[in-house]
């Protein structure tokens, strides 16, 4: 089910205590990252490290802090303690040039985000154009190629408004792709969506993760997770619970959280 | 006498008189608002910015034009500073209007910036996009559709609020109703003119404007 190329290291994401020398191809490390939205503790010392490669499913509860561990990973959020390294370089330090790193890190969000005002075409060329100063003419042409890539040829001339939620998320993808990421996270790229359009998404992402990119994808797709995961993570309250291969979590869950949770899902 | 008998036999030679003031009505309403929307977008932005020393002078800037009468911010510009550094009453008129209403203008452009999606500003950033570029290129594109309904009613608004400076002598409508009148002895008749010109202007910007935002609107 796991290639090699997939294998984990346990050791490394059980704790902040876990800091071994960085490992030739670790791509992101979080270490015990606490973050506050004024009283509520949302991540309380969170651990973990993708290496390039991976594809690392997080699942958990409402409210567990999926969401804020992926915005803290590319510095939408601020943390209050800890630190996320991104190929070295720390996320929340105030030399980092933010923009430059995120470059490397495509995010693709639950509700699309595609910019209303633009083309499909547009919206994928906008980032290159801009930030990367590529020349328009090359932008569109990877961006011809990228909706080609997800089956959209045929849209490019489309406003977001007309497409379907699977169209119009398959669209967010290849935005991100254009920026031609390292890693790309995922937050619940598939629960806004209604149950005919989850397949087409799926398969853009699984044919993604085929193809040896590096992914870090919050779903609840426990088909997608048993596919293409080399790893899932268990969050509850702002911890990560538990951690494995997916035959691992899914089958023989250690902590009874886990278990609680994965009955209520499966 | 309670009842007024209106005589506008001898309004007729006034004609180009009043066309003039409404051409000067009209210029000043015109520049102003033009010089308005740059600063209130300029103060716009900054009333967003999450540096206080940014947005805190904006806001007081904002919070003092609203909250004071326009007819007393026109006197202290023109009294108050005109002599100070020579400034002509066209130049004066023009000034004050345009701070006025250009704090109005701040607050539509800043509503308008915060009625757009958090979604889209983060999208935006995670791709890579400075803030700069994530203002320009996908925050105001869509925040100055939902901002130009309003902003034409602060042109209405502002086509009104220019009678105002006829206190600086300036030969806009009211000003110069007010010497027609004075010139016919007559003590209505020049104002009842004038406001059916301002009727017109502001009644035919507010159509135009109502056609405008029926014609952007389905493609939101
Ligand atoms: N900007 C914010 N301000 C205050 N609290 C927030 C903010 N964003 C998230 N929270 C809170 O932080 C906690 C974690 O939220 P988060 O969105 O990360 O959870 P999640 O695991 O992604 O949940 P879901 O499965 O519902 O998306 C929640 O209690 C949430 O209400
Ligand atoms: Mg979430």
């Amino acid at each position: 089910m796991t290639s090699p190329a997939h294998a984990v290291t346990a050791s490394h994401t059980d704790g902040a205590g876990a800091l071994a020398s960085p490992m030739p191809d670790t791509i992101i490390r979080v270490e015990n990252v606490h973050k506050h939205f004024g009283k509520l503790h949302v991540l309380q010392g969170v651990s973990f490290e993708v290496n390039k490669g991976d594809v690392m499913v997080l699942i958990g509860p409402s409210g567990s802090g999926k969401s804020t561990l992926l915005r803290c990973m590319n510095g939408l959020e601020v943390i209050q303690n800890g630190q996320i390294l991104i190929d070295g370089i720390p996320v929340h330090d105030r030399r980092t040039n933010l923009p430059a790193l995120r470059q490397r890190l495509g995010m693709v969000f639950q509700q699309f985000n595609l910019f209303p005002h633009l083309t499909a075409l547009q919206n994928i060329t906008l980032a290159p154009v801009r930030a990367k100063k590529m020349p328009q003419r090359e932008a569109e042409e990877l961006g011809l190629q990228l909706l080609k890539r997800v089956g959209l040829a045929e849209k490019a001339g489309a406003h977001p408004g007309q497409l379907s939620g699977g169209q119009q998320q398959r669209v967010a993808i290849a935005r991100a792709l254009a920026m031609q990421p390292e890693v790309m996270m995922f937050d619940e790229p598939t629960s806004a969506l209604d149950p005919e359009m989850i397949n087409e998404v799926l398969d853009v992402m699984k044919g993604l993760a085929r193809g040896g990119m590096t992914m870090v994808v919050v779903s609840h797709e426990m088909g997608f997770a048993r596919e293409v995961a080399s790893r899932v993570m268990f969050m509850d309250g702002g911890k990560i619970v538990e951690t494995g291969t997916p035959d691992e979590v899914f089958n023989r869950p250690q902590q009874a959280r886990t278990q609680a949770f994965l009955s209520k899902i499966l | 006498m309670v009842i007024y008998h209106f005589d506008f036999g001898s309004q007729r030679e006034f004609i180009p008189v009043y066309l003039q003031a409404m051409k000067n009505t009209l210029l000043l309403s015109v520049v102003s608002v033009v010089l308005a929307t740059i600063v209130g977008i300029i103060a716009g932005l900054a009333r967003t910015s999450k540096r206080p020393f940014i947005a805190w002078p904006v806001a007081v800037y904002i919070e003092v034009i609203r909250g004071t009468p326009l007819l007393l911010q026109i006197m202290i510009f023109y009294f108050g500073i005109g002599p100070i550094i020579n400034l002509p009453a066209w130049t004066a008129a023009i000034l004050s209007l345009t701070l006025f209403a250009g704090a109005y203008v701040a607050e539509i452009v800043r509503a308008g910036i915060q009625s757009i999606n958090r979604g889209q500003t983060e999208a935006a950033l995670s791709l890579g996009l400075s803030h700069v570029q994530t203002m320009r290129f996908v925050i105001l594109p869509q925040a100055l559709r939902r901002i130009l309904p309003p902003l034409a009613g602060q042109f209405i608004s502002l086509i009104k609020d220019s009678s105002l400076v006829s206190v600086l002598a300036i030969s806009e409508l009211v000003y110069t109703a007010r010497k027609i009148n004075t010139r016919t002895l007559k003590s209505l008749e020049g104002y009842v003119i004038v406001g059916a010109i301002y009727f017109v202007m502001t009644f035919s910007l507010s159509r135009l404007a109502g056609y405008l935002e029926r014609r952007s609107s389905p493609s939101d």
